[in-house]
C-alpha cells in the first residue's frame, strides 16, 4: 500500500509539474498581451510596467522564476485588478464555490442513490422507469441549460427564490445547487441502480435470504453497502464534471465564485489569473483522484487488507 | 420413518420472453428424518429449482407455482406468506450453495454472517450468539475461529468458505439442510475433505439432507436414497443399492454407463446422445424417449407412469408394463445387476432368473 | 397417466428406433451476432424512438433552413425579436405571434406590421430563429460527428497497438496515458482553445486531444482480453499473420464494444462544444452553433424567451436520444446481458 501511495504521489508531481509547464509556455505563445491591448501606454511607459511584471526578462528566465513561486504557492499578480495577488483573489472567491459544489455535490448524491434504489428494488415498474427517466434527462439536459430554465421559472416566472447574485445569503445558493446536482444525480442513480441489480441476483444475497432475511435487511444490511462502495470511484469523474458546470452556473446566476472569475479572465486576457485558476483547477483535480483512489481502498475490506496490487 | 417432507404433484413454471418454461412437470417425492436423498440429472433437468422452490428462492416476479404442494410438518411451503417463510428459512431449512467463492458477502465479516441467523431466530444475546458461532466454526473444522470471526471472507480459501457456508446453514440445527452440489467448484481433494465433513456432522446432528449432485461417485459416498430427475420429472426413485445395482429406467442407464470407473477396464466413455428437452415446448411422451435406444411407441405418444420395483424402488418408465418386451440393458449395467439379489440378472448363489 | 394403463394396446410397445442425431437438431435458428443485436434492439422502444428522432434531427439540420422563407444570416432589424407564429397553429392560441411588451399581451406581428410568418421567431437582429437553429444542429453535429470519429481512430489505435504488442511498448504508451489522464479535460479543452483561433477546427482539436483517451483504454483492454484466448493462438498456430489476426478474430469482437463508446462520445461533444460556446470560447458570430445560440438566449431570457427555448429543446432532445440510443446498444451488443 506504502508502496502504491508514493507511486501515486510522484505521478501526482509528474502530472502537475507537466501542466503547468504546459500552461506557462501557452500562454508566452498567445496572441496580445493584456498591457499591450488594454492601454494605450507610450513604449517607454510599457517598458515599465513590464519591468514591473518581469515581462521584459528572457522567458526561461520568467519560466524559472514562475516555477519557483509556484512552489511557494505564489500564482503572480493579476494584470487586471492592480496590485491583487492571484493566490488571494483564488481563496477569496472560494467560499461560493466550494458551498455550491458540495451542496450539489450531496444533494445529487443523495438523491441519486435513492433513486437508483428505488429502481433496483422495484425493477420494471413505474418507480423504475421513472427514476431512469429522471437520470437520463438528468445526464442528457446540460447544466446551464437546465440552469436557464430553473432561472425563468423558478426566478423570473414564479419568483420564489432569488434570480442571481449572492445576496440572499443561503437562498441564493439553492437555484445554482440544484443545477449543479442534475449531473451527480443522473450518474449516482444510473450506477447505484446497476450495481444493485448485480449485487440482488449473487449468490450471498441468494445466501442471506436463505438464513431467512427479510427483504428489508437482505437490501440493507447486504446488498446496499457492496452497491455503494464502488460508488467511490465515480467521485473523482463527478468532481471534475461540478468544476465544469460551476463554471457556467456561477456565470448564469452571477455568483462570485472562481469560476465567474475563470471566465471572465478568458474574456479580459487575464493571463496570471487563467494561469493561476488553470493550475488550481488542476492540482484539485489531481488530489481528488488521488484521495478518491486511496479512499476506495480504505471502504473495500478486499483491498484494504489484501493490500492493493493495482 | 416418519416423513418430514413432502412433494407432490410440483409442477412449476418460469415466465420468459420466449414463453413460459416449464421447469419442473410433475414431481414427488419424500424425504424422512435423519436420511439424505440424493437427486441427481443433468443440468437443466430441473434438480436444483426443485429445491429453490421449496426454500421459496426463486425470483417471484418470473417463476409460478402451477399445482402441487409441498408440506413441511403439516404447512404447504407454497402457500405461505414472505413473513412466515422467512422464519422457515434459516431455522427449519437451511441452504449450501454451489460457489463458495461467490455465496459469502464480500464487504461483511464472516462472523458477522454466522451470527445473523442466530440472532435472527434464537433468543439470543449478542455474545452468546458469539459464542454459538464460534463453536460453530469449530464444529465444521476451522483452525483458531476467535481470531477468524473478524475475518472477511477473501481471506480465506475455496474449501475454508465452504465450511463457513456450512457453519451458517447449521446455525440454527435446521431439521432440513439442501445442499446445492456443494462440492463441484472445489477441487478434488478439497471435495473429498467436504463430503467427509459433511458425513461426520450428519452423525452428530440429526439433520435429513437433500443431496444436489450430478456427480454419482458423490452419491455413491453420501446417500440413503437417490432420485434421478430428467426433463422436469424424476424418472427413477429408490434406495442407492437399488440405482446403481438394479436401475430399471433408460435414462439411469446411460447415466451409470457414462460414469468412469477403475474396476472395469472400458476403452470408451458411454455418453448419451444428443442434448436434454427444451422445456419450453416439453416433448408429449416420455421426455427422454429421443435420445433412448430403447425407446417404445408409446413413448412418444404418453408419459409413462411410475411402476414399482419394490416397497422402495419406482420407475418412469414404459419397459416396466407387463406388456412391453424385454429388452438387454447395455453391457455395463447387467455387468451391475449380476450383483444385485432381485435383478433378473443375478449371478449369486440363489440364482438368478436368467 | 390417468388412463388405465392395462387397456393400452399392445402394439404400442413396438420398439421404435430413433435416430439420435435427431435429438442433436437445433431446434432454433441461429442468428449471427449483429441480427442477434438488431432483434434485441429492435425490441428497445426508447432505442427506436430515438433512432427516429436522431434521423429526423440531421435531416432537418440540412433541410430546415431550406424550407424556411428566411435565410438564416440576413438581418432584418424592423422584425428584430419577434415571436413564433406558425400559420395554422396561431388558431390555437400558441405560436400566434403573440408576446409580452411592457408587460401587456400583443400581437407583435401586427404591432411591427410584420406579415410573414417566423415559425420560431427572431432574434434581436431580426434573424430567422428557424434558418439559425438548424443551421446551428448542422454546425453542432459536425463538430460532435468529426469528434467522435476522430477519437475512435486514434483510441482504437492507440489502445490496439498498447493491447497487441504489450511489452515494452505497452509500458512506455500506457506511462503516457496515466500522466495524460491525470490531466482534467476542462483545462487542457480550455488551453487549446485559447491558444488556437477560436472555430469549428479548434473546438474539434480541443475536444479530441484528450478525448480519445477513454476509447484506448477500452480498446486495450479488450484486445489484451482477446488475444490471448484459444481461437487466436489457434489461428496463430496455424500460420496467421499479424493482420489477419487482428482484422479476422480481435477486431470483430471488439467492434461491438467500439460502436457503444463512440455512441457515449457524441453526446458528450456535443456537451463541450455547447459549453465551450457558451462561456464564449466556442464559435465567433456569425458563425452559429446550438451552443452559440444558447448563449445569445440566455442573455435575453427574460423577454424573449423563445429565442433559447428552441435551441435548447434540440440540443436536450439530441443527448436525450444519442444517451437512450447508446443505452440500447449497449444492451443489444454486450454480450454479458445475453440471458
Amino acid at each position: 500500500m506504502a508502496k502504491y501511495i508514493t507511486r501515486r504521489v510522484i505521478y501526482m508531481f509528474i502530472t502537475f509539474f507537466l501542466i503547468a509547464t504546459a500552461t506557462f509556455f501557452l500562454m508566452k505563445a498567445l496572441p496580445g498581451s493584456p498591457i499591450s491591448s488594454a492601454s494605450k501606454l507610450s513604449p517607454s511607459q510599457l517598458a515599465i510596467v513590464e519591468a514591473k511584471y518581469g515581462l521584459d526578462e528572457p522567458v526561461p528566465v520568467q519560466y524559472g522564476k514562475y516555477m519557483l513561486n509556484l512552489a511557494k504557492g505564489d500564482l503572480g499578480n493579476s494584470f487586471q485588478f492592480k496590485n491583487a495577488s492571484v493566490t488571494e483573489l483564488i481563496v477569496k472567491r472560494l467560499g461560493p464555490s466550494f458551498i455550491l459544489g458540495s451542496q450539489g455535490l450531496i444533494l445529487g448524491v443523495t438523491i441519486g442513490i435513492m433513486l437508483g434504489m428505488i429502481a433496483a428494488l422495484r425493477q420494471n415498474t413505474i418507480w423504475d422507469y421513472g427514476s431512469t427517466l429522471i437520470a437520463i434527462v438528468g445526464i442528457s439536459i446540460p447544466s446551464f441549460v437546465f440552469a436557464t430554465f430553473l432561472q425563468y421559472w423558478l426566478g423570473v416566472k414564479w419568483g420564489i427564490l432569488p434570480v442571481a447574485l449572492w445576496k440572499d445569503g443561503w437562498l441564493s445558493s439553492v437555484m445554482p445547487s440544484i443545477a449543479l446536482a442534475m449531473g451527480p444525480l443522473a450518474t449516482a442513480s444510473r450506477f447505484i441502480r446497476t450495481e444493485m441489480v448485480e449485487v440482488l441476483s449473487s449468490d450471498y444475497i441468494t445466501l442471506a435470504k436463505s438464513k431467512g432475511a427479510s427483504g428489508f435487511e437482505v437490501a440493507f444490511k447486504h446488498a446496499f453497502r457492496n452497491a455503494l462502495i464502488p460508488l467511490v470511484t465515480v467521485l473523482g469523474p463527478l468532481a471534475a464534471g461540478l468544476l465544469t458546470g460551476s463554471l457556467v452556473i456561477e456565470q448564469i446566476f452571477a455568483i462570485p465564485g472562481i469560476g465567474e472569475q475563470f471566465v471572465k479572465s478568458i474574456m479580459s486576457n487575464d493571463y496570471s489569473i487563467i494561469m493561476g485558476t488553470t493550475l488550481f483547477f488542476s492540482a484539485f483535480l489531481i488530489v481528488v483522484i488521488f484521495v478518491v483512489d486511496i479512499l476506495y481502498g480504505i471502504i473495500d475490506p478486499r483491498i484494504r487488507l489484501s493490500g492493493g496490487n493495482n | 420413518m416418519e416423513k418430514i417432507l413432502e412433494v407432490k404433484d410440483l409442477e412449476l413454471s418460469f415466465h420468459t420472453f420466449a414463453g413460459e418454461v416449464k421447469a419442473i412437470r410433475g414431481v414427488n417425492f419424500d424425504l424422512l428424518k435423519g436420511e439424505t436423498l440424493a437427486i441427481v440429472g443433468e443440468s437443466g433437468s430441473g434438480k436444483s429449482v426443485t429445491t429453490k422452490s421449496i426454500m421459496r428462492l426463486l425470483p417471484e416476479h418470473s417463476s409460478e407455482f402451477k399445482n402441487g404442494e409441498i408440506l413441511f410438518n403439516g404447512k404447504d411451503l407454497t402457500k405461505l406468506t414472505d413473513k412466515e417463510m422467512q422464519k422457515i428459512r434459516g431455522k427449519d431449512i437451511s441452504m449450501i450453495f454451489q460457489d463458495p467463492m461467490t455465496s459469502l458477502n464480500p464487504t461483511m465479516p464472516i462472523g458477522k454472517q454466522i451470527m445473523e441467523p442466530i440472532l435472527k431466530h434464537r433468543k439470543v444475546s449478542k455474545s452468546e450468539a458469539r459464542k454459538v458461532s464460534i463453536d460453530l466454526l469449530r464444529l465444521v473444522g476451522m483452525p483458531k475461529p476467535e481470531a477468524r470471526m473478524k475475518q472477511y471472507p477473501h481471506q480465506f480459501s475455496g474449501g475454508q468458505r465452504q465450511r463457513i457456508v456450512i457453519a451458517i446453514a447449521l446455525a440454527c440445527n435446521p431439521q432440513i439442510l439442501i445442499a446445492d452440489e456443494p462440492t463441484t467448484a472445489l477441487d478434488v481433494t478439497i471435495q473429498a475433505q467436504i463430503l467427509e465433513l459433511m458425513k461426520d456432522l450428519q452423525k452428530k446432528i440429526d439433520t435429513s439432507i437433500i443431496f444436489i449432485t450430478h456427480d454419482l461417485g458423490v452419491v455413491a459416498n453420501v446417500a440413503d436414497r437417490v432420485a434421478v430427475m430428467y426433463g422436469g420429472r424424476i424418472v427413477e426413485i429408490g434406495t442407492v443399492d437399488e440405482i446403481f445395482y438394479n436401475p430399471q429406467h433408460p435414462y439411469t442407464w446411460g447415466l451409470l454407463s457414462s460414469m468412469p470407473s477403475l474396476d472395469t477396464a472400458e476403452e470408451k466413455l458411454y455418453a448419451i446422445p444428443g442434448t436434454p428437452p427444451d422445456l419450453l415446448h416439453p416433448p408429449k411422451g416420455d421426455a427422454f424417449a429421443l435420445r433412448s435406444d430403447y425407446a417404445l411407441k408409446i413413448d412418444l405418444e404418453e408419459a409413462p407412469p411410475f411402476f414399482k420395483i419394490s416397497d422402495t424402488h419406482y420407475a418412469a418408465t414404459w419397459l416396466l408394463h407387463p406388456n412391453a418386451p424385454q429388452v438387454e440393458p447395455p453391457v455395463a449395467i447387467v455387468e451391475r445387476m449380476k450383483k444385485y439379489p432381485g435383478s433378473r440378472y443375478y449371478e449369486g448363489t440363489e440364482g438368478g432368473a436368467y | 397417466m390417468s388412463q388405465d394403463i392395462q387397456k393400452i394396446p399392445a402394439d404400442s410397445f413396438e420398439r421404435v428406433h430413433i435416430d439420435s442425431s435427431q435429438a442433436e437438431r437445433i431446434t432454433k435458428p441461429s442468428l449471427s451476432f449483429w441480427q442477434d443485436a438488431w432483434l434485441r434492439i429492435r425490441k428497445n422502444k426508447a432505442a427506436i424512438v430515438s433512432m427516429f428522432i436522431l434521423l429526423f434531427i440531421i435531416i432537418m439540420s440540412f433541410v430546415g433552413p431550406m424550407i424556411s422563407p428566411h435565410d438564416a444570416e440576413t438581418q432584418t432589424l424592423t422584425h428584430a425579436n419577434l415571436p413564433p407564429k406558425v400559420p395554422g397553429l396561431e388558431k390555437l392560441g400558441i405560436m400566434d405571434g403573440y408576446g409580452t411588451l411592457a408587460g401587456k399581451e400583443v400581437d407583435l406581428y401586427e404591432l411591427k406590421k410584420v406579415d410573414t410568418y417566423y415559425w420560431f421567431g427572431t432574434d434581436g437582429l431580426g434573424r430567422d430563429m428557424f434558418s439559425r437553429v438548424w443551421k446551428g444542429t448542422q454546425v453542432s453535429l459536425f463538430i460532435a460527428f468529426a469528434a467522435a470519429l476522430i477519437d475512435m481512430v486514434i483510441g482504437v489505435a492507440y489502445g490496439g497497438i498498447s493491447g497487441y504488442y504489450g511489452g515494452r511498448v505497452d509500458d512506455i504508451m500506457q506511462r503516457i496515458v496515466e500522466i495524460l489522464i491525470g490531466i482534467p479535460t476542462l483545462v487542457i479543452v480550455i488551453l487549446m482553445i485559447l491558444f488556437m483561433e477560436p472555430g469549428v477546427t479548434a473546438i474539434i482539436i480541443a475536444i479530441t486531444i484528450t478525448g480519445w483517451i477513454g476509447m484506448s483504454r477500452v480498446v486495450r483492454a479488450q484486445v489484451l482480453k482477446y488475444k490471448n484466448q484459444e481461437f487466436v493462438l489457434a489461428s496463430r498456430t496455424l500460420g496467421a499473420s499479424n493482420g489477419r489476426i487482428i482484422s479476422k478474430h480481435i477486431l470483430p469482437n471488439i467492434l461491438g464494444i467500439i460502436i457503444i463508446n463512440t455512441m457515449f462520445t457524441i453526446p458528450g461533444a456535443i456537451f463541450f462544444e455547447a459549453f465551450l460556446s457558451f462561456i464564449g470560447l466556442g464559435l465567433q458570430p456569425p458563425a452559429a452553433s446550438l451552443g452559440t445560440l444558447i448563449n445569445d438566449g440566455n442573455k435575453v431570457l427574460q423577454f424573449q424567451p423563445h429565442i433559447l427555448l428552441y435551441p435548447s429543446l434540440i440540443l436536450s432532445l439530441l443527448m436525450i436520444a444519442f444517451n437512450l440510443l447508446g443505452d440500447g446498444l449497449r444492451d443489444a451488443l454486450d454480450p454479458k446481458m445475453k440471458d
